[in-house]
């Protein structure tokens, strides 16, 4: 492939134009193919987009790296536009990181100065608007593609507006599938930057070597096969965000290199002793203990300090009262409505066993299971037998160890009451004070059935009332 | 893929004699076990109702695959199936007998660039 510097615009000025230098600050990706529908040149915002480097993708067939579904059945290119100089179509990509993306393509005839058709440009727009796709309904407690009705979540979404519109890094903790990816996305959407490209590079995804020439690029000779420039992700997020999932992750000396792009907002690509400026807004996200790393040496503490200028934790799951629910319905919705099913809702016995169910993958997980139980439902409502069988068992061995460790406790308690009963006789310790603690720890264990708590104390049911009384203790 | 070169069940999305370049776009699947030493064994390609990332996903879970070869694919179906335990190994461009000669070989990885292009031998395409 030639470099696209090398390539010249002429007939503008009294000196031909660098294309390269032109067309890579173009907010929208523009991409050169040839007669025979292969890539020839594409721009920087096109190797955001497509997630392939200008020396990759020359040569490949157009589909192979834009992957739109125009480039199926009606890609107009193979019509030579019918006859058009100009044809636009709406579809969607999916770029590398594995989103679809709404787009409108506009292909263009590219002429010679003669007339003759040479091949065609594409011009790519972006119609993803703030996270909401046009083919998904937008949410009452929601933002971008996030969920949530929580005061945890609703804590979350009050602050995000003021946190996008500033230009401060954003550390994102989180266990995973809490969501920490839609969150950096939906801030970068709300932010003044959100016309500018949104690179996420995944720390941990790559060995330390390919990791910083993946970060801050390579001059052509820098190693042994750095056959051509590559610009870097530093350099792709210019004027946009740069998403750094599991930074937790990153290696030491990266973090060093990291924390100098922050001090002063200038990379060095490697193999090159020059600088180049970019205006980068960093965005990180980790579920590991940072502060605990740091203590354990494996993670710089002033980088800490950098990253931690704002700093948003997702809750896990367990801890977002409610959501589960919303959650549920939610994903019922979207994946009966994509698979074309009416399943419309959950039995009841389902709806407990998913509403006690802890979810240690949190909402990815809860999705997961949904969208298996409506793929292989194959009536209206999804029943216990449609939920994976680990999720009911789990509940079950819950429910059970439940029971065993509230006999134990109780047990525990009375071995406790009995020790401070005897403390009580000296004058340390009210046995009224703890007989009274022990009936409310009993009725909040049971959610406020005094049948089973009294059950659990080994009282009847009258001995429980007459104690309750005497404590003061109204239903 | 090396570490997993025993028997493998294997599935590429095709379009054509070539990996589609969407998962969601592959109107034909080839299927066939690899066992190092043995090679290829119970090839055939099936031709899907119509492209759909439902439709293969369904056949590579009915079919019992443990790995899945083919261009873009979204999140959502790569998670269901690495969920499933499949292994998947996506962005791949070339085409199905240099997805076979690429797993014969142990060195099929996500993102590589199998097809040979101006000036190029296929040996140096690997893209990592």
């Amino acid at each position: 492939m030639s470099s696209a510097a090398g390539i010249t615009i002429a007939g503008l000025y009294s000196d031909p134009v660098a294309l390269g230098s032109v067309f890579d600050e173009l907010p929208v990706a523009v991409v050169f193919i040839s007669k025979e529908g292969r890539v020839v040149y594409q721009n920087r915002a096109a190797e955001v987009l497509t997630g392939y480097s200008s020396f990759e993708a020359c040569g490949l067939a157009c589909s192979h790296v834009l992957r739109s579904n125009i480039c199926g059945g009606r890609c107009p290119v193979r019509e030579d536009l019918g006859g058009e100089e100009s044809v636009s179509e709406e579809g969607d990509i999916i770029t590398r990181d594995r989103r679809r993306v709404p787009v409108r393509i506009t292909f263009t005839r590219v002429r010679s100065p003669e007339g003759r058709c040479l091949g065609y440009a594409e011009i790519v727009e972006d119609l993803g608007d703030g996270g909401q796709r046009s083919d998904s309904p937008t949410h009452p407690f929601s933002i971008g593609d996030i969920i949530g009705r929580s005061p945890t979540m609703e804590k979350l979404f009050a602050m995000l507006p003021g946190i996008a519109q500033t230009d401060s890094s954003v550390l994102i903790t989180g266990e995973t599938g809490t969501g920490k990816d839609l969150l950096a996305e939906v801030i970068h959407k709300m932010s003044n930057r959100a016309k500018g490209p949104f690179v996420k590079i995944n720390c941990g995804a790559l060995p330390e070597t390919l990791l910083e020439s993946e970060l801050f690029g390579h001059v052509k000779g820098a190693f042994t096969g750095a056959t051509h420039n590559k610009p870097g992700r530093f350099r792709l997020a210019h004027n946009g965000t740069l998403f750094l999932t599991e930074i937790g992750d990153l290696p030491l000396s990266l973090q060093v290199k990291l924390l100098t792009f922050l001090d002063d907002h200038v990379i060095y690509p490697l193999g090159s002793g020059t600088g180049v400026r970019v205006n980068v807004r960093i965005i990180a996200a980790t579920h590991r203990d940072l502060a605990a790393m740091v203590r354990e040496g494996r993670f710089r503490e002033d980088l800490l300090f950098r990253l931690n200028v704002v700093r948003l934790h997702v809750p896990p799951l367990r801890e977002r009262e409610g959501d589960v629910q919303l959650l549920m319905d939610h994903f019922l919705r979207t994946f009966s409505a994509k698979f074309g099913k009416r399943v419309s809702r959950f039995s009841s016995e389902a709806r407990n066993v998913l509403l006690k169910y802890s979810y240690p993958g949190n909402v990815r997980e809860l999705k997961n299971i949904v969208e298996y139980a409506v793929n292989i439902c194959t009536g209206a409502s999804i029943t216990l037998e449609h939920i994976p069988s680990y999720v009911v068992e789990a509940v079950q061995s819950q429910g059970k160890s439940d029971e065993e460790m509230a006999s134990r406790s109780y047990g525990a308690i009375y071995e406790d009451v009995n020790l401070l009963k005897n403390r009580s006789e000296s004058g340390q310790v009210k046995w009224e004070d703890l007989e009274r603690r022990m009936i409310l720890e009993a009725l909040m264990k049971c959610g406020g059935r005094k049948s089973k708590a009294a059950r659990m104390l080994g009282w009847g049911r009258a001995t429980l009332w007459r104690k309750m009384k005497q404590y003061g203790i109204t239903e | 893929m090396k570490e997993e070169r025993g028997r493998q069940k294997i599935l590429v999305a095709l379009r054509g004699e070539e990996v589609a370049s969407r998962f969601d776009m592959a109107p034909e699947a080839w299927l066939g076990t690899y066992r190092e030493g043995e090679g290829f064994t119970n090839e055939k390609t099936v031709v899907l109702p119509q492209a759909s990332a439902e439709n293969l996903c369904r056949l590579i879970v009915s079919e019992g695959v443990n790995t899945v070869v083919c261009g873009g694919i979204e999140q959502e179906y790569y998670d269901y199936l690495t969920w499933k335990k499949i292994n998947v190994v996506d962005f791949v461009v070339g085409s199905l007998d240099e997805v076979k000669k690429a797993i014969a070989s142990g060195v099929l990885r996500a993102g590589d660039i199998l097809i040979k292009r101006a000036g190029e031998s296929t040996d140096e395409l690997s893209e990592e």
